[in-house]
């Protein structure tokens, strides 16, 4: 074996996520309210474009969740083998040539030369030293290039020019092909010619928003072709202090938002609707005491909450350095303590909202008539009580995915994020806004880190609206 | 109403007492006293006296919640718990790790947060409601439409960015107002104008959506059909009906927070570099005073409950049928 497969928590529990998402779209499918929501979701148009953009976003987190140690290369063959202490993940993998080129500290998108003058010792012809203050040429961006040329901007500009030019005429065939094949699609199921099919596409007629979809698909290929072009000689977009590529850690922050937001509700969702349904259902004493819960928590401001116990579990990390074999298991562990303490401080609304649902169900006819066949409590929650509060699950899950995200950046600022080893757009913010007082300015990282966290949360919000706007029933008749 | 009030600040005790105690758990229970005293000395220091020492001067060498050596109440009172738990009822949060009391230096520390926070509050909310009205007005419009996407867009935009851009541009760009400090008195307006001007453009996108969709689920109702049927223009309807029935939905949401104005904001005073209780709350968060950040919890939850107290007065000011027995 050349690897050593490394299962983090968070890889579980990501992947565990993507198996929960198929089982609630087969549950979905087979529920006819639900089905019909999300048929709604479908044909919004906004909605849609942001579900493709999301998508993007959820394969490269998906890609960053396969996680190996290789194997180092040991001269003699009869030796034990032996791993690299380093986790790698199949994204590394992927974009190994970004992950290891690194420069020795900043460099400009797409420079060939350092940020700042340095000292160049150079040997003139009779053997002499000389020593120039010059700004010293890259070792990997623009690598490429003839080093002596004196013309090395305009034939970077050059270079860059072309590649371009390539990347976005092969997005362009390749988006064309897409449209193509789903005109096709859409002719063969809707038994029409190809003619019928492409117009009903380009008006945005179709029963599911194509139309969207493509489009944004389109953009994204525009976009991001030129992007993997360029990335293989240069860095994009920049490097960091340590010379790392920008572009290198904004793919592996999406990861981090990812499992913030999303992982945290696999906290928060068990607590509220169990609670939420068993205050509301049985009343009385049981009611009192979750009410009295969630109105003690919930008054404790949540940032200081969670600055509070993530204080406490870096206590107790870092009095326990014996549970984690590798930097980054430790990070992923401590990653995901944010998300349960993120989730243990957020579960409170929701389960406030299905309590009151729960209170107004209960006293349904529907109900009433369950209750008096005789069927068991338990049973009468499951199947006729939490399939009624479905929707309003659904909606918070997507509403609250956008604020992680934010909420992550700011924890990260505050000292109370994730790891300070591990990339996330906290992070990346918290380095990069110490360089905005340097002259010149490094703004590079900063504007990577707010173009991609940007997209991401626009995209959720956008997805969210969508969510809300087809399953609140008050908003049914309006659409 | 007095009845109503003294229930509610009576329900309120054991809120408090909860809160107090989820903070002991969490600051005591999840880690021992010991573990907290080696993270602060620090590895090189770490030896069993110096723990002692380290407990002793913090009052954390006592048990945690019984001591079975003392007499009477001290049973009860001579514990950790009681020190560091019940003193906080009347005020006193003992002392920060520099050895300066908490209580003095959150009294101090109030005056900037507020120059802040109030301001932001106020203008913010004024600022909000009169966008949210403006949108509501030109509703199912390409204004409303596109006002409604600038909304989207500016709410997913985080925070940081909003202050960072701001001062770049503000105070490095363009040299207008300093980039952070603090002045005493009426010379504080400078340092003051650019986190307020800040604060108020990162709360629009959220909250200037939210209020125009109270607004139309407003205008959707009967009687505002009915008093335009009366032949009362638009304006007049919107601000004499919609917008004095859509008060009770938005005080919710608002009064509740007027107490927390208080503790400042976390990022933007850490940023500008104002002495409030925010940037006092990151400096106690950084430096791991945990008898600080405790004592912050609590204030933090006091002022929540007030805030809810205050929501209910509220209705009755707004909503003549609300009435409490």
């Amino acid at each position: 074996m050349t690897i050593l497969p490394v299962i983090l928590w968070s890889d579980v529990l990501i992947w565990l996520l993507v198996v929960a998402a198929l089982v609630l779209a087969a549950l979905s499918a087979r529920n006819p309210p639900l089905r019909t929501a999300w048929h709604r979701v479908g044909r919004s148009a906004p909605g849609m474009a942001a579900a493709t953009v999301l998508l993007a976003f959820v394969l490269v987190g998906l890609l960053d969740s396969v996680h190996y140690r290789p194997r180092l290369a040991s001269r003699d063959s009869g030796a034990p083998a032996a791993y690299a202490i380093e986790v790698l993940s199949l994204l590394d993998a992927l974009a190994s040539p970004l992950r290891t080129r690194n420069e020795k500290t900043y460099s400009e998108p797409l420079a060939t030369h350092g940020y700042a003058k340095e000292s160049i010792e150079t040997r003139d012809a009779d053997g002499r030293l000389q020593i120039a203050r010059d700004f010293p040429r890259l070792k990997y961006g623009g690598a490429h290039l003839d080093a002596d040329a004196r013309d090395l901007a305009a034939q970077r500009d050059a270079d860059v020019g072309r590649r371009v030019l390539a990347a976005t005429s092969l997005a362009a065939l390749l988006s064309g092909l897409l449209v193509l094949g789903c005109a096709s699609l859409l002719a063969s199921r809707n038994a029409c010619s190809l003619m019928t099919a492409w117009r009903a596409l380009r008006r945005g007629e179709t029963d599911f928003a194509w139309r969207s979809v493509l489009v944004t698909l389109g953009v994204l290929l525009l976009l991001l072709s030129p992007l993997a072009a360029l990335s293989v000689d240069y860095h994009v977009f920049g490097t960091d202090k340590v010379g790392q590529d920008i572009f290198y850690q904004v793919l592996k922050s999406i990861r981090t938002a990812l499992v913030i937001g999303l992982v945290t509700t696999l906290v928060t969702l068990p607590l509220a609707i169990v609670l939420g349904l068993v205050a509301g259902y049985f009343r009385g004493w049981v009611d009192d005491l979750i009410q009295y819960l969630y109105t003690t928590l919930s008054s404790i401001p949540g940032v200081l909450l969670i600055a509070a116990a993530v204080l406490m579990m870096q206590v107790v990390i870092d009095n326990h350095p014996q549970w984690f074999a590798t930097a980054a298991e430790r990070a992923d562990l401590r990653l995901l303590a944010l998300c349960f303490i993120l989730g243990l401080t957020s579960w409170t609304g929701l389960c406030r909202l299905l309590r009151g649902e729960t209170l107004k169900l209960r006293e349904l006819e529907y109900i009433q008539a369950a209750q008096a066949f005789g069927v068991a409590d338990l049973r009468l929650i499951v199947r006729h009580i939490l399939p009624n509060l479905m929707h309003l699950v659904i909606i918070a899950l997507v509403m609250d995915f956008s604020s992680l995200v934010l909420a992550e950046a700011v924890l990260s600022y505050v000292g109370i994020g994730v790891d300070p080893s591990m990339i996330s757009f906290g992070t990346m913010i918290n380095n990069a806004r110490m360089e905005l007082a340097r002259e010149p300015m490094v703004w590079w990282s900063l504007a990577a880190a707010f173009v991609f966290m940007f997209a991401l949360v626009l995209a959720a919000n956008l997805l969210a609206d969508a969510v809300r706007d087809a399953f609140d029933p008050r908003m049914a008749g309006a659409s | 109403m007095l009845a109503y009030l003294l229930r509610r600040l009576l329900y309120a005790i054991p809120i408090l007492i909860g809160v107090n105690l989820i903070t002991f758990a969490l600051f005591f229970v999840v880690n021992t006293p010991d573990d907290m005293a080696r993270m602060q000395l620090g590895v090189k220091r770490v030896t069993p006296e110096a723990i002692e020492k380290w407990k002793a001067e913090r009052g954390y060498d006592k048990p945690l919640f019984i001591n079975s050596q003392a007499q009477g109440t001290g049973v009860f009172t001579d514990t950790v718990l009681f020190a560091k738990s019940a003193r906080m009822f009347v005020g006193d949060f003992g002392r920060a790790e520099d050895g300066r009391d908490i209580a003095r230096e959150i009294a101090s520390r109030m005056g900037p947060s507020l120059a802040i926070a109030l301001p932001t509050f106020i203008i913010g909310l004024f600022v909000t409601v009169s966008l949210a009205l403006l949108l509501a007005f030109f509703r199912a419009s390409a204004l409303d439409f596109w006002g409604v996407v600038l909304c989207v867009a500016l709410m997913s935009i985080s925070g940081l960015f909003y202050i960072i851009g701001g001062q770049y541009l503000v105070s490095k760009l363009w040299r207008l107002v300093p980039i952070s400090g603090y002045a005493a008195g009426l010379d504080a307006w400078k340092f003051v104008i650019l986190p307020v001007a800040i604060g108020v453009v990162s709360g629009i996108g959220s909250s200037a959506r939210w209020y125009r969709t109270i607004f139309l689920e407003e205008i959707a109702k009967d009687y505002v059909r009915t008093a335009r049927a009366k032949g009362l223009s638009e304006l007049t309807v919107l601000f004499r009906h919609v917008l004095r029935n859509a008060m009770i939905p938005i005080l919710t949401g608002v009064v509740v927070v007027i107490p927390l104005l208080f503790m400042g904001s976390l990022l933007s005073e850490s940023f500008f570099g104002i002495p409030g209780l925010g940037s006092y709350t990151i400096d106690a968060i950084n430096a791991q005073d945990f008898a600080v950040v405790r004592a912050m919890v609590f204030i933090g939850s006091v002022l929540y409950i007030v805030g809810l107290v205050l929501t209910d007065i509220s209705y009755t000011l707004v909503d003549p049928r609300v009435r409490f027995e």
